[in-house]
């Protein structure tokens, strides 16, 4: 395969974008190894898309330096810019076969026709839409659309590649056989890749770092699994995963563990370099077991986690097939718990015991 | 890096020191040895002939050259050319506008600085060559600093058409109000500006308690109100007949949408004195018949409310189309279910979603109506408007240009106050409901008693418009209407006659000469007209700058402006150094790109807007630049608002009237100036005839151009791109 990638690392220095007096990126600094895919994920209007776009030079950085490759890039027009983005529309140009769209680059950047064609045609080749190239975007369904989208960005081998949510026009099972492709080429290329998401579970999937964004800051850099582990905030802890979040009180840390008193439950949670005191924690949905209140009398129950159960009132039992989605009222107010034992659900309505596994459950501030 | 800014550096000294810097006669090629008068270019004038002022314009470009060739001083270029460009650009316009034919142009000047010894005519290639290099320096180190997203093209763009609007749309209205003040003696004065607005023949209201008169105010307003309300309810019946009932004819109807656009406005004045003035069909029948006697009662309020009805109609029609379909036919459905009857439905909910589209008519038609000029020249008699008022203050033996620009303030006040209502008030107010989903339910039908009244409306109304126009098609060919009807080629022949002498082929008729200037003319308009309005739609719809709003709210403005304010404000204002167009062909064609420009710009808007943003974006990722994307990607999809936009100014160009009316000279005479004039001489048979003509030259290009480019409405409604969204999914 002769694309090949010239994979360079993206840096952001301080960098903020404002309209008017609303800043949409506010002193925003990380960077991106080169080779990795890293993921911006947060909420809508959080700046993760200003973000992208300030990379690919689709917008001016009001403040701050980029850098991409080493090189000072802040006031590079996008033209200038070796970047390409696979859009969230896919933007192929309706009026141009699909060999030209994915050619268009090379053309205009003063490749000879034939080159670019052949060079085209490799690309198409590399996302498995050999001999679609006379085909009209119109003609193609979403999912090649897609292909064709990241074709294009490809074959100009680019020092980064960008994705804007490229899979939000896809339907559900397509869109995870897509992240897993835009992953596979990405690690067999060696891309650096940007990939703009809000679907947690997708971020989870396909990247080597990600960044959540919130309220047009970093709330947290971090590997999938420590951010998933160790959120650094309540947000964090909410938006990735889902986390019942509930108040506890901090007593004592060491070993890279630290201990809170919740109620009368003692549970064990990593570190999160808090002081002593007021916390809260969040609690993965799945980190909370249901037993049946009846069947061991509520007494300390079979030794499977931490601590002590609690008693609880199951509000609402949902059937989902591989696992079974309950509604909890509970002294510490509402809990959302989601557990794999299917074959013996509790009805809604009836009493049960809840303990929490030590997995899945982190301090943050409150 | 910066490769343009070199060119336009390299034009910039080209300009100043090889190019006649003035223009008009005793310009001399430049490398000549020098000669008194104003000669040469403004590096050889300044250092010869006196003209010191010229002297300073090579200082910006010393500094462009300097920081362009010295690597030590790169990182300072974009602050330096924008600092060069803009004092440039200062100083070639205020030396210009200081300094006239007599030295001074204002006589503080040289009060301060003592007299100076020579004037200077008005701008020539070399000025403007210069000023436009400056201007590009300028946006080039604007885009340096990083605004504009550093793109070079877009500030270029923008500086380009902010200069354009700036010179030929805010500099001649400027001058109208300086002109409305004029005291008679070159100063201006509060006093004699306050004087003319308030004159009494202006605002009297005396038609109220004696038999004289209103004031020319009133008389336009009144006009106006009764046109918008006629035209309103008109369109309104034709628009419902159209989309809401089952008639068999909608395309017949469709035909009366075009025939406005391909009219000069005065023409159904002329089929009007047809039927109607002394010697018209209907009033010699009435005589015989019914012993009615001849009367001149068309002249006048009566006339012009008639005609300007006949020829507004079609615009509010095509308006109220609009607003009829944008009322989502699942709204009604909804009521019905809801057990609404008919009546009740559109009672209750078809017609309060349309009350602001029929304001919008009404306002439409209002504005029309004040700044129509050919209807009330012809039919006016003594009911005077401010339109024609204007022309007679000029034109006439008064010859009174400062009471015509100050009838021009107040015409242009009424206007831009209704522009202005419908913007503030309508722009909000809007209920269009049109989803881009295809199955949106099916137009309920009308309740009995609306249909029956739309149709007893419209129907004879489009049956008395299409008699009017067969009536001009055919009136050409007789002798004389109404006295002698029998037929002849007599005027054609009299208009277009050709002859064999001895060089070959002589345009012997009398409207050959005004027909090929107008042709040209529109040809040459044509395509500036739609590049300049295309290009500001780009940079409204594609690019996010500081004033945007402001700036389409000022391409929008010199749309409101009436025809008869541009024309004398533009007699006002290039007449004299150093702009001096006036008698040329090239006042003509810019006049035509600045009125023309906006429906451009509303083509180009509702194109562009279809277009989906990331499509250029992703150009300019995979490496194109403005200008390439543009090229390869939005002009090609664009192309059906381009062909629009192309014919609207085209036949724009070849039937209005109001404006160059006042531009036209014996050696540019125009089409519709020269049928005026017939007019005016009672050469009713010549008039009419070069009329047809003409509109059967309209209806040709139209139906060539349709047919090269498919089924396609022309005109107001921009034509729309079939599917642009690259989403097919």
């Amino acid at each position: 395969m002769s694309i090949a990638s010239k994979a360079a690392g993206v840096e952001f220095r301080n960098v903020s974008r404002r309209y008017g007096s609303t800043a949409a990126v506010d002193d925003v600094s990380f960077s991106i190894e080169a080779g990795t895919l890293v993921t911006l994920l947060g909420p809508s209007g959080c700046g993760k898309t200003t973000t992208l776009r300030m990379i690919a030079g689709l917008e001016m950085a009001s403040g701050g330096t980029i850098l991409i490759g080493g090189k000072d890039v802040t006031r590079l027009p996008a033209t200038d810019r070796n970047v390409t983005m696979v859009f969230q529309s896919y933007a192929l140009f309706p009026h141009m076969s699909v060999a030209d769209n994915v050619a268009y680059g090379l053309v205009v950047s003063g490749v000879r026709k034939r080159d670019a064609a052949a060079r085209a045609a490799e690309g198409l080749e590399l996302v498995g839409l050999g001999g679609y190239g006379q085909r009209l975007p119109s003609e193609l369904s979403g999912g090649q659309q897609q292909r064709v989208a990241v074709a294009r960005a490809l074959v100009l081998e680019p020092e980064v590649l960008l994705f804007d949510e490229p899979l939000s026009n896809l339907d559900a099972k397509l869109r995870r056989k897509m992240r897993d492709d835009i992953r596979e080429l990405q690690q067999k290329l060696g891309l650096t890749s940007v990939y703009v998401t809000h679907d947690q579970e997708e971020a989870l999937a396909v990247s080597d770092r990600i960044i959540v964004m919130n309220k047009s800051v970093i709330a947290q850099t971090g590997t999938p699994d420590e951010l998933y582990r160790r959120p650094n905030s309540r947000f964090v802890a909410d938006f990735i995963g889902g986390a019942n979040l509930i108040d506890g009180e901090l007593v004592a840390r060491g070993g890279g563990t630290a201990t809170v008193a919740l109620g009368r439950l003692t549970l064990s949670v990593p570190d999160p370099g808090l002081p002593a005191g007021g916390i809260l924690l969040a609690v993965r949905p799945n980190a909370i077991r249901l037993r049946p209140a009846g069947a061991d009398g509520g007494i300390n129950g079979g030794g499977d986690g931490s601590g002590d159960g609690i008693p609880v009132t199951v509000r609402k039992a949902t059937y989902l097939g591989s696992h079974m989605e309950y509604g909890l009222t509970s002294e510490f107010g509402d809990l959302f718990v989601v557990d794999p034992n299917v074959a013996n659900p509790v009805p809604a309505g009836a009493t049960a015991l809840a303990t929490f596994t030590g997995d899945g459950i982190a301090a943050v501030a409150r | 890096m910066r490769p343009r800014s070199a060119v336009w550096l390299a034009l910039g000294w080209v300009g100043f020191a090889l190019l006649p810097w003035f223009a008009g006669s005793g310009t001399q090629p430049a490398l000549a040895p020098p000669a008194p008068g104003p000669a040469g270019s403004a590096l050889i004038d300044g250092l010869t002939s006196g003209r010191w002022w010229l002297l300073p314009v090579a200082l910006p470009l010393l500094l462009a050259l300097a920081v362009t060739a010295l690597p030590g001083l790169r990182a300072r270029q974009p602050a330096a050319l924008l600092a060069g460009g803009a004092f440039g650009l200062a100083w070639v316009a205020a030396q210009g506008f200081a300094i006239g034919l007599d030295g001074w142009a204002w006589g503080w000047l040289g009060a301060l600085f003592g007299p100076l010894p020579l004037g200077q005519g008005g701008f020539g290639a070399g000025a403007a060559l210069t000023a436009l290099s400056f201007l590009f320096l300028m946006t080039n180190g604007f885009a340096g600093l990083g605004f504009m997203k550093g793109d070079r093209f877009t500030a270029g763009a923008i500086g380009l058409v902010l200069a354009a609007i700036a010179a030929f749309v805010f500099l001649p209205v400027g001058y109208v109000l300086s002109g409305a003040g004029d005291t008679g003696t070159g100063g201006f004065s509060a006093g004699a500006l306050w004087a003319r607005l308030a004159a009494p023949d202006v605002w009297r209201l005396s038609c109220l308690t004696e038999a004289k008169s209103c004031g020319v105010v009133w008389n336009s307003v009144f006009l106006a109100v009764m046109t918008g309300i006629a035209t309103t309810l008109l369109g309104l019946a034709f628009a419902l007949v159209a989309v809401r009932t089952g008639f068999r004819a909608k395309k017949l109807l469709r035909v009366l949408t075009v025939l406005p656009i391909i009219t000069p406005p005065f023409v159904i004045s002329l089929a009007v004195i047809l039927l109607f003035g002394r010697n018209g069909t209907v009033t010699l029948a009435m005589a015989d018949w019914f012993g009615i006697p001849v009367s001149r009662w068309i002249y006048g309020l009566p006339g012009v409310l008639l005609t300007q009805t006949l020829a507004f109609t079609p615009i509010s029609f095509l308006v109220m189309i609009g607003v009829v379909q944008g009322i989502g036919p699942s709204l009604e459905e909804a009521a019905q279910t809801l057990r609404a009857s008919r009546w009740v439905t559109f009672r209750t909910v078809t017609w309060p979603l349309m009350r602001p589209g029929v304001a919008n008519a009404f306002l439409i038609s209002f504005i029309e109506s004040l700044a129509d000029f050919g209807n009330p020249l012809i039919l006016g008699g003594n009911y005077e408007v401010l339109s024609t008022k204007i022309y007679f203050a000029v034109v006439g033996a008064q010859n009174d240009p400062g009471r015509a620009a100050a009838l021009g303030i107040i015409l242009l006040c009424l206007c831009l106050g209704a522009f202005w209502v419908q913007r503030q008030w309508l722009g909000k107010k809007s209920y269009a409901t049109v989803g881009g989903k295809g199955d949106n339910g099916i137009p309920s039908q009308l309740p009995r008693g609306i249909k029956i009244a739309a149709y007893a409306t419209a129907l004879p109304w489009a049956a008395f418009t299409f008699v009017l126009y067969g009536l001009i098609l055919f009136g050409g060919f007789t002798e004389n209407w109404g006295r002698n009807n029998s037929l002849t080629l007599r005027h054609y022949l009299a208009a277009f006659d050709l002859s064999w002498g001895p060089n070959g082929l002589i345009w012997s008729g009398r409207a050959w000469g005004s027909l090929f200037t107008t042709i040209e003319v529109a040809a040459l308009s044509a395509p500036l007209t739609a590049a300049v309005g295309l290009l500001t739609a780009y940079l409204l719809v594609r690019q996010s700058f500081k004033g945007r709003g402001a700036f389409e709210f000022l391409t929008m403005l010199s749309f409101t402006i009436p025809g008869t304010v541009i024309g004398i404000s533009y007699i006002l204002a290039f007449n004299q150094p150093p702009i001096e167009l006036t008698g040329t062909v090239t006042i003509l064609i810019v006049c035509f790109v600045f009125r023309n420009m906006p429906v451009s710009i509303r083509a180009g808007v509702a194109a562009m807007s279809q277009i989906d943003r990331s499509l250029d974006e992703c150009s300019l990722t995979l490496g194109a630049g403005s200008v390439q994307t543009i090229r390869r990607v939005i002009l090609p999809l664009l192309r059906p608002a381009i062909v629009a936009s192309l014919v609207y100014s085209f036949v724009r160009a070849i039937t209005s009237i109001s404006a160059v009316i006042f531009l036209v000279s014996p050696k540019y005479e125009l089409a519709t100036a020269y049928i005026v004039g017939r007019v005016e001489q009672g050469d009713f048979g010549l008039a009419i005839a070069y009329s047809s003509a003409l509109i059967v030259l309209m209806s040709v290009v139209i139906a060539l151009i349709q047919f090269a480019v498919g089924e396609r409405r022309i005109g107001r409604r921009a034509a729309t791109p079939v599917t642009l969204q690259e989403k097919p999914v």
